[in-house]
């Protein structure tokens, strides 16, 4: 190590344009990830809760099955699964297919839970004023169901960005992987780990305090 | 058209080490529920504590836990605690140091909300038949607390045992790290994995199914 630059902050500097870009690539990830989870999930929520019986047992087996394996798993299934298929992607992306996957098991799981949650009398009051099926989700049930789903959706959220993590074992370079090669070059283990653990808890800080406003910003029921 | 032909084979010569690295992986998770628990509900009865002396580091551990990745924690204790002298865990020791310390933060948070539930004569009544603190929390309290919580003690085990899919990032010999070793050595990519992932998925299935039982046995009537 350079006797010059032998403080953590020294380092950091030297290694920062690496740290940044790992710091992008695990917000990207996460942002892409959560963005295609979501609008799936959603689908396979509302198909969960009002598809045809076929359908329905599809999307009910798929949720299952997602939920049962560990995202680590569904990781390394993608990436090496992909390869020998001869599909070329980067590891980038079968770790987005992969935590994407998992994602819309767990938006589906919240959309049915929330939707299901909706006494049936909201639907009955619809359909009494001559609202179509379609009418009815759009303007009683999914104004109320979106505000059940959003906390479990914030927990979800969350429990993506830690996820992303797991795109290291694949060899993407994401904030993890990018503090390692740093630690890599100065062995300075503690320092880089405790930052990169701060960057993460600021993260998911930010979106749980965004998500509260939201909540606090569009419900009913002010407090 | 995609062309793989599956080679089953290569399976069966590996099941016994399939099957061993799904018990270790079923071991730690639940070695580190049964500390995380001790721990957890240390953490819970600190966290409802009146002294903010007491409360608010239970609350800054948990928040922290519950904030990280898994996997960072777990690099963490495994290549810090060497920096910070001590050098005598192995990468088991270390997976189970660190998992039950992040199994403590979610059991934590379990238990909090269990003893928040807990109707307040529940108490009063322990008082009434003049129960020490003690025996109150003891006899009374946490009998039901346990009973209250049950279903999400079992969904965090499954958790926890999904979660042990992360030793493979340390090289400890669980599911995860065996499947991709006999993928390394054999080329055989979708068996494997597809083996892995139904190994998991039954055994967390089994363990949900065994902890329902468990559960209605156990459960309050009220």
């Amino acid at each position: 190590m350079d006797p010059d630059c032998s403080t953590f902050f020294c380092q950091a500097w030297t290694a920062r344009w690496s740290l940044l870009e790992g710091l992008m690539v695990t917000i990207s990830s996460s942002i892409m990830t959560i963005v295609i989870g979501t609008v799936l999930g959603f689908v396979v929520g509302l198909i969960l809760t009002y598809g045809m019986l076929p359908l329905r047992l599809l999307a009910r087996l798929y949720v299952d099955v997602m939920r049962g394996i560990p995202v680590l798993v569904l990781i390394l299934f993608t990436y090496y699964g992909l390869a020998i298929l001869k599909i070329g992607v980067k590891p980038y992306w079968a770790g987005v297919i992969a935590l994407s996957l998992f994602c819309v098991s767990h938006v589906a799981e919240n959309v049915r839970g929330a939707v299901q949650s909706i006494p049936q009398g909201q639907h009955e009051a619809g359909m009494a004023i001559g609202m179509r099926f379609f009418q009815r989700l759009r303007w009683i049930i999914l104004p109320q169901a979106v505000r059940r789903a959003l906390p479990p959706w914030v927990n979800t959220a969350l429990e993506i960005v830690k996820g992303t993590t797991l795109l290291s074992v694949i060899g993407v370079v994401e904030l993890l992987l990018a503090s390692q090669q740093a630690i890599a070059r100065n062995y300075m283990i503690l320092q880089f780990y405790m930052a990169a653990t701060i960057v993460y808890i600021i993260i998911n800080f930010s979106i749980a305090q965004a998500a509260a406003a939201l909540e606090r910003r569009y419900a009913y029921l002010r407090y | 058209m995609i062309a793989y032909n599956f080679n089953w084979a290569v399976i069966w010569r590996n099941w016994d080490a399939f099957l061993g690295a799904l018990a270790l992986g079923l071991g730690l998770a639940v070695v580190s529920l049964v500390i995380g628990t001790i721990i957890g509900l240390f953490l819970a009865y600190a966290r409802l504590s009146p002294s903010p002396w007491i409360s608010r580091p239970a609350w800054a551990y948990v928040e922290f836990i519950r904030n990280t990745p898994l996997l960072l924690l777990i690099f963490f204790v495994y290549f810090g605690l060497p920096e910070i002298g001590i050098y005598n865990l192995d990468k088991i020791q270390s997976f189970i140091l660190t998992l039950s310390g992040y199994a403590a933060a979610y059991m934590c948070e379990v238990f909090r909300a269990g003893l928040a539930s807990m109707p307040r004569a529940y108490g009063e009544a322990a008082k009434a038949i003049g129960l020490r603190p003690w025996q109150r929390q003891r006899h009374v309290v946490l009998p039901v607390m346990f009973r209250i919580t049950l279903p999400a003690v079992s969904n965090n085990l499954i958790s926890l045992f999904k979660d042990t899919s992360l030793a493979a990032a340390i090289a400890v010999p669980e599911l995860t790290f065996t499947a991709r070793q006999i993928n390394a050595n054999t080329y055989r990519v979708i068996e494997c994995w597809l083996t892995a992932s139904a190994l998991y998925l039954v055994t967390a299935y089994a363990i949900a199914i065994a902890l329902r039982q468990v559960e209605k046995r156990y459960a309050v009537v009220r």
